[in-house]
């Protein structure tokens, strides 16, 4: 009896494909992909820091890897990343608290993650790169 | 509400639900998210302020108390947001048990011993050796 039953075939609510791109939802999924990237990046600090702990010749090494356009990119790609879902993290607790939901004031919001992301990383670059050519 | 009355008194008052941790993982994940607001933020000017420098200059101001406190305090509230946030995607996106399961374990192996690995040499900078 038990191994005749067919499972039925229940409807399923529409998922992101039938859905129109908007900007909030390319940004939601922005905040998570920030955030796995992140979570990987998390092998970067802890390169960095034990090879601080380690001696001059491993931090040499990490150093080198950093000055390299491959080791740039990533480093922006993080700082990029860190900054962008930081504010998107206050992005998500302004609408905690209920508030920020209207049309404008969400379009609004995150416009302004994503603008303010962008312009932070680059006047922290910006200051990286002044604070590099200036003191050894 | 059909089905609260197979609920014992006790469980109620638990309030901790099928998954046995109620609110926990949403709270945990804001608590952490609110405490890496400012510790994101003193990360990025530790960071700015090292780039370039020497090794030995680099390992000096790693090592002084506050950016050593204030770096233990990042490490630990970012690795355990992250282990929080890796979670949920995991739990949206893996949906054989088998794998969902040993994803969660790795998950959790993964944010401690990157955490783990990252305080310690933040303590060996600090107390020498």
């Amino acid at each position: 009896m038990a191994d005749t039953r067919v499972p039925v075939q229940r409807p399923l609510s529409p998922h992101l494909s039938i859905y129109k791109p908007m900007l909030t939802m390319m940004m939601s999924i922005v905040h998570r992909i920030t955030g796995a990237a992140l979570y990987f990046g998390t092998l970067l600090l802890a390169w960095w820091l034990i090879a601080a702990a380690s001696g001059p010749n491993a931090y040499g090494r990490v150093q080198w890897f950093m000055s390299t356009a491959i080791g740039r990119l990533i480093l922006f790609g993080y700082t990029w990343a860190l900054i962008h879902h930081m504010l998107g993290g206050i992005r998500h607790f302004i609408w905690d608290t209920g508030h920020g939901f209207g049309p404008s004031e969400r379009e609004w919001l995150v416009r302004a993650n994503l603008a303010g992301s962008i312009v932070l990383t680059i006047v922290l670059w910006v200051i990286g790169y002044a604070v590099m050519g200036g003191g050894q | 509400m059909s089905g609260t009355q197979f609920r014992t008194p006790l469980a109620r008052v638990r309030a901790l639900g099928s998954a046995k941790s109620g609110t926990g993982h949403f709270w945990h994940q804001r608590l952490t998210a609110i405490a890496n607001v400012p510790l994101v933020i003193a990360f990025v000017l530790i960071l700015v302020s090292l780039l370039g420098r020497s090794h030995a200059a680099v390992v000096q101001i790693l090592g002084s108390p506050l950016v050593a406190i204030v770096m233990l305090l990042f490490i630990g509230s970012i690795t355990y947001h992250m282990k929080l946030g890796m979670q949920v995607i995991i739990e949206d996106y893996v949906h054989d048990e088998k794998w969902k399961f040993a994803a969660v374990i790795a998950n959790i192996f993964f944010a401690v011993a990157v955490g783990l690995a990252a305080a310690y040499a933040i303590l060996k900078l600090s107390f020498g050796v």
